[in-house]
């Protein structure tokens, strides 16, 4: 039974939807055994995400670290690769972004240190990715036990990196100096002051998130490496048949995830921290994967799926806020459960779904 | 004895979404008998029988069993019940002795022991019964695949079956191998057992069995007694139109070689020499045949000459130019830019990605032809465009670009890969397998296309395990055994003849001697 036998609607749109609808009903039940009331709490989530400027402007931002590190899950994908070292790319984009900002904030205004942050975020994940897709592609190393590995070794480096390189002189912060107005990019706020965002840190990050979402769509359906990647991530063998090199088709699609993991950082050191500090990935590049599974690794179902999760962080931040007894944490089991049933139980509703939809197409069939 | 039938299948419907794969499906198999059942790839053979032997469940309909009315969850229910089952691809754990295997989902209890004594004590008791002799304690690794079908069997048996589903049996025999198998089905008839089996090959039907049905498009459209009916008749019961069972051609033009093959070797990634300093060439206006047996180096030799696996040694000569098979690092693409095109033997696994649309599909391995890209993007307009010109002429149905490759029939996979290897006018055309898997009208077709390649000068190399196919098509027909060429023969070789070289009568010496004695 393949997705094939499903229109693409509801491939695409009524199992994500159930999907997150089954997430949601679970989540109900937990608040419940808490003991508040669970529609309430349904309110506060998307009130304190939508209803009001400075919510949106949150959702949004987090939204933009999604896209980021969702892109760069999906284009591995593509590919039939699973990088779960978006944590350690983006961890590294950090470091290309800090080191652009630094050397040039003083000098020039932000949109011209911006093309080499976009620029040095996007290397340094791309390198930081080089070395398990050599070895997969090389070596057969499995990209899922490398790229793991990498995380903690990124970790590592840039604890030492920002304790003995770059920290500010005689500063006990483990982090750089903060970026003058020519590293930081405007605040959408302050952009379209209408819009009412307040001090949420949203900013033109999201425009480059969106446009990367396009530059991915039109690189993996309208180009030929897209289309060496797609046939290789389809079936290997026949990809090699077709005269696809199998380690130029993963290394290239490791270089684009890692890129895409590593510009991350423009939104979050650029755009809202204005300096390189400790651990400022916090899990985006894992939750990046329940976003790529979700968004069915489509740019548009991705931008979809990061906004979702943009709203949980955000409103779930204003729900414990206004009901304590639903903890940072309970937060985090709500998010836990929706990357659970998007992710891991994503062929859960499937072949119910396939037996619902048979019977009615036969009856087509038979008329026709 | 009793005139109850054995098996008796009353209005069966299955559907699988839109397809219908039975449509009210009546079936009698008198007991003690053997019936054939006969059909295109994706008439429903398969199904029928998977539904008989509890793999599925039927939408409607009732199946009786030596006259009760009985439902099979299960393939346990279906053993139950007395009804085995000998898969075309055999389910048999290869690093266990035969008798492991034998009472595998049968051991009686945790302690093997037991059983295993009572199961050995048992396999002597069928093999004297039945005449089917295979050693207890061989690694089914280390037999051949002739003897591994016999386990299959012994496997059914050892279960108490009384009717034995037998699922296309000769595909992976040799001749002479398949002369045994039925051989021994004969002897399990004379015992009283009952044979159902499964095939499209007409010879075999006529050969061995007492009755036959016909199946068609998921019906059943003819039972007959196979003494009253004839190759012919069958034929075009199965097509559903009179069928051309030879192919029409011309002698052959054969003019200078454009492929010559010298001392090639090539060894696996096991460490195993699979094909053994093989020489040969291809002329321009000729097919040669590769007859053999499957598993005999012919698939390593076609896949190394595609550029998809390397040679140990060995150099290749085409269209003059030389190349050093052992050293070179050319892959497919650069055999493609050669002018050799390749259907490989296997569509799923390598000819096609299932997952993309036809037209994707059409571009596979030209994707970088310039005429299909505008700039950095693909002209999907262009492609489209040569998608549904190949559609239209090679009849490829249904005629939609847009549809996924995997909802195309077998044959009509194979003509989306035909029509994309064809069309680029290629100088040498490697083509394995071309019809497996392939329903009659297809086969015709693309037999014909070959034919038509050779009559416009260029070079064919067919590889195929259908001798029939072999024979029918190739100008010359060169024997793989054991990674090596055994022998050639012209167009009009004989069939026993070429039968012996592909079980490996030594050479052609011992081949000759031995007739003369």
């Amino acid at each position: 039974m393949t997705a094939g036998q499903l229109p693409r609607w509801v491939d695409y749109g009524l199992i994500p939807l159930l999907n997150l609808a089954a997430a949601f009903l679970v989540s109900g039940l937990v608040v419940v055994l808490i003991g508040e009331n669970p529609l309430d709490a349904v309110r506060l989530l998307v009130w304190g995400s939508l209803g009001y400027g400075e919510g949106i402007g949150f959702t949004l931002f987090y939204a933009t670290n999604f896209i980021f590190t969702g892109l760069a899950v999906a284009v591995a994908f593509h590919a039939g690769l699973f990088n779960i070292g978006g944590e350690g790319q983006a961890y590294l984009g950090g470091l290309g972004v800090a080191l652009a900002c630094l050397a040039l904030d003083r000098y020039v205004p932000w949109y011209v240190t911006l093309p080499f942050a976009i620029l040095g975020s996007a290397a340094m994940g791309a390198a930081w990715a080089f070395i398990p897709a050599w070895l997969q592609a090389t070596r057969g190393s499995h990209v899922v036990i490398t790229t793991i590995m990498f995380n903690f070794i990124a970790s590592s480096l840039m604890v030492y990196l920002l304790n003995n390189a770059l920290k500010k002189p005689g500063s006990m912060q483990p982090e750089t100096r903060t970026f003058e107005v020519g590293g930081r990019l405007p605040f959408l706020n302050d952009i379209f002051p209408a819009a009412g965002f307040g001090y949420a840190p949203v900013n033109l990050s999201l425009f480059i998130a969106l446009a990367a979402c396009f530059l991915v769509w039109l690189v993996i359906w309208r180009t030929r490496l897209g289309f060496e990647i797609r046939s290789f991530g389809a079936n290997a063998t026949a990809a090699i048949y077709a005269g696809i090199s199998p380690v130029r088709t993963i290394v290239i699609t490791m270089l684009m995830s890692g890129g895409l993991a590593g510009m991350m950082a423009i939104n979050e050191i650029m755009g809202s921290q204005h300096r390189l500090l400790i651990d400022f990935v916090t899990g985006y590049g894992f939750v990046g994967i329940a976003v790529a599974l979700m968004g069915r690794a489509h740019p548009v179902g991705i931008i979809l799926a990061s906004v979702l999760f943009g709203m949980l962080y955000q409103g779930g931040a204003e729900l414990s806020f206004e009901m304590p007894n639903i903890t940072r944490d309970m937060i985090i089991v709500i998010q836990g459960l929706v990357i659970l049933f998007a992710g891991a139980l994503e062929h859960m509703f499937r072949p119910a779904i396939i037996r619902l939809f048979t019977p009615s197409q036969r009856l087509t069939a038979r008329e026709a | 004895m009793n005139d109850t039938p054995a098996i008796k299948l009353r209005k069966i419907n299955k559907s699988f979404g839109p397809v219908h794969a039975n449509r009210d499906i009546d079936l009698v198999v008198k007991k003690g008998s053997i019936h054939g059942i006969i059909g295109e790839n994706g008439a429903g053979k398969s199904t029928l029988m998977s539904i008989l032997y509890g793999f599925y469940q039927a939408d409607t309909g009732d199946i009786i069993v030596n006259g009760n009315k009985v439902t099979i969850p299960d393939s346990k229910a279906a053993i139950t019940l007395g009804i085995g089952m000998v898969h075309q691809h055999f389910m048999l754990v290869d690093n266990f002795s035969v008798l492991e295997n034998v009472i595998l989902g049968a051991e009686d209890s945790q302690r093997l022991a037991g059983g295993i004594n009572r199961a050995r004590g048992e396999l002597r008791r069928l093999e004297e019964e039945y005449e089917l002799r295979v050693d207890p304690d061989a690694l089914i690794q280390d037999l051949p695949v002739g003897l591994q079908q016999r386990v299959e069997i012994l496997k059914a048996l050892y279960r108490s079956a009384e009717v034995l589903i037998l699922d296309e049996p000769t595909g992976v025999l040799t001749p002479a191998e398949a002369d045994h198998l039925f051989k021994i089905l004969e002897v399990l008839r004379s015992e009283g057992k009952t044979i159902l089996l499964i095939t499209h090959k007409l010879r075999e039907i006529m050969a061995i069995t007492d009755t036959v049905s016909v199946m068609r498009r998921g019906e059943m459209v003819a039972t007959r007694k196979t003494a009253e009916t004839s190759m012919e008749e069958l034929a075009e019961l199965m097509v559903g139109r009179s069928v051309l069972l030879r192919v029409d051609k011309k002698p052959a033009e054969p003019a200078a070689p454009v492929m010559e093959v010298e001392n090639l070797t090539v060894t696996d990634s096991r460490g195993v020499v699979v094909v053994k300093d093989v020489s040969f060439s291809v002329r321009a206006g000729e097919i040669v045949g590769i007859a053999g047996v499957s598993g005999n180096g012919q698939s390593e030799l076609l896949e190394t000459l595609a550029g998809i696996r390397r040679a140990t040694s060995g150099t290749l000569r085409i269209n003059g130019e030389t190349i050093d098979l052992g050293t070179s690092s050319l892959d497919a693409a650069d055999m493609r830019a050669k002018s050799m095109a390749h259907v490989p033997e296997d569509r799923h696994r390598m000819g096609l990605i299932n997952s993309f649309s036809e037209y994707e599909n059409s571009i596979l391995g030209y994707h970088r032809d310039p005429a299909y890209s505008k700039g950095p993007l693909l002209d999907l307009a262009a492609i489209r465009k040569n998608a549904v010109a190949e559609i239209e002429k090679y009849d490829i149905r249904p005629p939609n670009p847009m549809l996924r490759t995997a909802n195309f029939s077998g044959g009509n996979q194979q003509k989306i890969v035909l029509a994309r290897e064809i069309e680029r006018d290629p100088d040498v055309l490697l083509v394995g397998q071309p019809t497996r898997g392939v329903d009659i009208g297809a086969i015709e077709f693309i037999h014909k296309r070959l034919v038509e390649m050779r009559d416009a000068g260029k070079g064919v190399l067919l590889v195929s395990v259908e001798l029939d196919e072999i024979r029918a098509l190739s100008d010359r027909v060169l024997v793989m055994f054991d990674g090596k060429i055994v022998g050639e023969r012209g167009s009009d070789a004989d069939e026993g003849e070429l039968g012996l070289l592909m079980a490996g009568v030594e050479d052609e010496r011992n081949l000759l001697e031995g007739a003369a004695q």
